[in-house]
């Protein structure tokens, strides 16, 4: 970023345990409240005690869409953070610690330790989250930023515990502020404020909110490491938004079940990961079949297997592109951030509601887990709900009772036309009117099985291979020109750039501060950021790679599965790749780095080599 | 759709008209193989159906996969022919979605003792409000005879030619144990008898297992039946008490010369799981209900971001 912008990034490394999430929301509070945006990733373990956490917050005074590259000020928690990560710091930075239980090690030239010693600032209180608390108030003094929003955010929080409590951390923050001012130099610099106040949230309650705007009635899950942030919000805003919310025994339960919910009509959804999502691939299937339209969400994380639960990966394509077996429509689509996440729900739940299929949301742990500063007023809770054509209205002048119930019907055999409606009428769309049960005059039955126009199985003794061609050219029927009901992917920077970037999903905001870092070097770049996976824009993506000097396509894993998908589809292959499958997100140099040696020849496949390792 | 409509309330007001058993006959007939157990529990159902007059569009028959979870297609009233083992997954949903329905699931051993067996577990547990009736035949027969949950040791199958090792699940005991609060037993041989236990499974608020010996005359040659004729012996005549579990669990691991069929076991007034849902409390089926979220709430939840 360009150095007249504020752009400031700040750690917390410590054990799980020692309650990083605290001075993190509070900090991000202050920063918002501020008008400051802001993007924080936090690196953590799959451990619940112990291991080693290390939250990156950065804070800038235009929108932040990465983790960023540098660290400006670094809270040391524990030994550990000191030993991992002092020399990640650089000349003007700031490191604070306990000095009663931390040795600094020796830090480059130009760093400013700055050590507490908390026991002395404390009274000696032997709460060991005390010193997060301290450093906050040192923080703020160093930022030169007034103390009164701190005690107005540490009163908010521990307001529920007690004056006595918050008297505590308000003496101790104060403590820390002060000892700060007495001993160690300020940044040079000032936070700015004023600006119109911002609201802060995670990518997964970005995906539960929007489900919630578009009308999602029903929501199950299987707590799963990136995913249970959806279920988390759901479940605390379920009896206030009149939402039924389930924790099912496992996956295979919980898809069976939304799709169970979203047949009598509710909108229906439900969210995992990798592992969790294997199991519901035949379900995903199922609701193809059955056309009932339902919501998945697969939020990536590293694998394969059990993998790595608390890393990032954009490894799921091909699981999910291959998720349950033959051919079947539904909607693929990998939101670009935390906004986009929570706007896309209620597009795709019009979409799977018009088109009676199922749709699946690509996220990852970056997505989900980041906490991202978001303008309250861009967030539509009342967005335009689309059910499709749903039949909900009773009616008696045809009914349910079989009339010719011995009389040859259109099958040939012995049965009852009953009220002669067809779930799955052979319309020139392919779309055929769905009647929700509990609707008089069209019961009906709808079945995994192949089935003819009326639901009545064509697969078993019945089997006829012109119902069954029939079938299956309806369903595929109702996907022809679906395309046209979604954005296609939109080249942003320069027409004649010598590289384009393309990327998929989470990498949006990283692929595009490299560009401009890359453009401020003289190298001209351009970006694709591609969110629709099914339908695939083809021929915009071809139209980019006809008009393009050198492609490089940047995803966060190791075979290229997004480039094999796209070489798969349209034939297209890249120049060059940038590529990592190290569990940490991409950062914008690497990529940076990445486009200047792909331009030098010296490879074809760049991976980056992570530097800050957490 | 351009037909005469009638709103809800309006089609409520309306006499229900006095149904037939024959007037809940599907689309098509049944494609069992003659003899099998199941035409017995299929005119079953429809009986108690037409007693407890029940209309088809207020019924929800949902199956899992098998020759008996082909039942929805020969049963007129709205249905799913689900995934294998998942029916009750999906009815769980359905059941949630749009808890003014009567809900049935369908199916057989190995749909809901094997493959389903989790979601067995766990619908029990929760007390969802739907009658659950397994056709219990002890084999495989769709895939042409291999050994099931509820095979006995030492039967040969086409899986277990020299004869099963493994010991069979007592559906009975494990549904008691797993909180289901109406358990019952019924041989598809007695259709009367099912018939009055459909009826009242369907009349009790939670979840209702009724397992039926439901011969497979193609590939079960153990279990056929004459060897159930010669054997059950109804609760009702031993004075049973449904409300004594261990009496229940002691009736239900007889097995031999005897074996008992009836109401082992209910508990009237274990609250269902959407009597426990403050969510369903008002505003009827929430399937039906207005979609989105109003002003106020999201002026509360963006609050509380901020």
């Amino acid at each position: 970023m360009s150095s007249d912008r504020f752009d400031l990034a700040i750690a917390i490394g410590g054990a799980a345990g020692q309650g990083i999430a605290t001075p993190g929301n509070v900090l991000a509070r202050i920063f918002i409240r501020r008008g400051l945006h802001l993007n924080a990733y936090n690196a953590y373990q799959s451990i619940i005690r112990g291991g080693h956490i290390f939250l990156t917050m950065r804070i800038g005074d235009q929108p932040v869409h990465n983790h960023g590259d540098k660290l400006d000020l670094l809270v040391c928690l524990n030994q550990d953070t000191m030993d991992r990560h002092l020399g990640l710091m650089g000349p003007g930075t700031r490191v604070i610690y306990n000095s009663d239980t931390i040795t600094p090690g020796s830090p480059e030239d130009g760093v400013h330790l700055c050590p507490l010693p908390i026991g002395e600032l404390t009274d000696n209180n032997r709460n060991k989250l005390v010193q997060n608390t301290v450093a906050l108030g040192t923080i703020l003094n160093l930022l030169d930023v007034d103390f009164q929003i701190l005690e107005d955010i540490l009163t908010m929080q521990f307001q529920r515990k007690g004056q006595d409590v918050v008297d505590e951390n308000v003496g101790v923050a104060r403590a820390g502020y002060d000892y700060a001012a007495a001993h160690f130099e300020p940044f040079s610099l000032t936070v700015p404020s004023g600006g119109k106040p911002l609201a802060v949230w995670n990518g997964n309650d970005a995906i539960a909110m929007g489900g919630a705007a578009a009308g999602v009635k029903f929501y199950c899950a299987y707590p799963m490491s990136p995913s249970t942030g959806v279920l988390h919000w759901m479940a605390k805003n379920a009896r206030e938004l009149g939402i039924m919310v389930r924790q099912v025994e496992d996956e295979i339960g919980v898809a069976n079940m939304a799709i169970g919910a979203a047949h009598t009509g509710c909108r229906s959804m439900c969210a995992t990961s990798g592992g969790g999502f294997a199991l519901m691939t035949e379900a995903v299937g199922s609701a193809a079949m059955m056309e009932i339209p339902v919501v998945f969400i697969d939020v990536q994380r590293a694998g394969p297997s059990t993998g790595v639960p608390t890393k990032t990966e954009q490894g799921d394509l091909w699981q999910i592109l291959g998720a349950s077996q033959v051919d079947f429509e539904r909607f693929i689509v990998a939101p670009t951030d935390a906004l986009d996440a929570f706007n896309t729900m209620p597009e795709l739940f019009n979409l799977v509601d018009h088109f009676q299929c199922p749709g699946i949301v690509i996220s990852d742990l970056l997505i989900s887990e980041g906490t991202f500063s978001v303008d309250p007023d861009a967030i539509d809770m009342q967005p335009h709900i689309d059910r499709g054509a749903v039949i909900t209205e009773s009616r008696t002048d045809v009914s349910d009772i079989p009339t010719g119930s011995q009389e040859a019907n259109g099958h040939g055999l012995i049965g009852a036309p009953s009220n002669g409606y067809l779930r799955y009428e052979n319309t020139e769309s392919g779309i055929s009117p769905r009647a929700l049960p509990g609707v008089q005059g069209y019961a009906h039955v709808v079945a995994t099985d192949e089935h003819d126009e009326d639901g009545v199985l064509v697969s078993d003794e019945f089997t006829n291979p012109h119902k069954r061609r029939k079938m299956v050219e309806k369903r595929a029927r109702k996907f022809k020109g679906a395309a046209g009901h979604i954005d296609p992917p939109e080249l942003s920077g320069a027409a004649d750039a010598e590289v384009t970037l393309i990327g998929w999903g989470s990498t949006r905001g990283v692929i595009s501060e490299a560009v401009e870092m890359l453009s401020e070097e003289g190298i001209a770049v351009n970006h694709l950021p591609v969110k629709w996976i099914v339908p695939l824009h083809a021929e915009a993506i071809a139209d980019v790679f006809a008009n393009a000097k050198r492609t490089v396509i940047v995803e966060n894993n190791y075979s290229g599965q997004f480039h094999r998908y796209l070489r798969s589809e349209t034939g297209l292959t890249a120049d060059g790749h940038i590529r990592k499958y190290d569990g940490e997100p991409f950062m914008p140099h690497q990529i940076v780095e990445g486009v200047r040696e792909l331009l030098a020849e010296t490879t074809d496949i760049y991976v980056p080599y992570q530097e800050v390792i957490v | 759709m351009s037909v005469e409509t009638l709103t809800r309330d309006e089609v409520q007001e309306k006499p229900a008209v006095p149904l037939k058993a024959k007037d809940y006959k599907g689309k098509v007939d049944p494609d069992w193989c003659p003899g099998c157990g199941d035409f017995g529990v299929l005119s079953s159902l429809q009986r108690a159906c037409a007693n407890l007059g029940l209309q088809p569009h207020e019924i929800l028959t949902i199956s899992g996969i098998g020759c008996s979870s082909n039942f929805p297609g020969f049963f007129n009233s709205y249905g799913m022919h689900t995934l294998h083992g998942r029916a009750l997954a999906v009815a769980t949903g359905a059941q949630m979605g749009n808890h003014e329905l009567t809900v049935f699931v369908t199916g057989g051993d190995g749909d809901g003792y094997g493959i389903g067996g989790n979601h067995f577990t766990h619908t029990a547990r929760r007390n969802v409000d739907l009658t659950y009736i397994v056709m219990d035949n002890q084999i495989y027969g769709l895939t042409t005879g291999q050994v099931s949950p509820t095979s006995s040791i030492d039967m040969r199958t086409k899986s277990t030619p020299f004869g099963s090792v493994e010991a069979p699940i007592n559906p009975i005991t494990a549904a008691i144990m797993n909180g289901a609060t109406f358990v019952a037993r019924a041989f598809s041989g007695d259709a009367r008898h099912l018939t009055g236990l459909i009826e009242q499974a369907v009349q009790h608020r939670g979840f209702a297992l009724i397992d039926v010996f439901s011969p497979c005359v193609t590939f079960n040659k153990d279990n056929d039946y004459p060897f159930f004729k010669q054997r059950v012996k109804k609760l009702e005549d031993e004075g049973h008490d449904p409300g004594d579990w261990k009496a229940a669990c002691e009736k239900a691991m007889i097995w031999g010369d005897e074996i008992y069929t009836g109401l082992f076991f209910q508990k009237k007034d274990a609250p269902t799981l959407g009597d426990q849902e403050p969510v369903l409390d008002e505003g009827g089926a929430i399937a039906r209900r207005e979609l989105g979220i109003t002003r106020d709430q999201s002026d509360r939840i963006i609050k509380r971001m901020m």
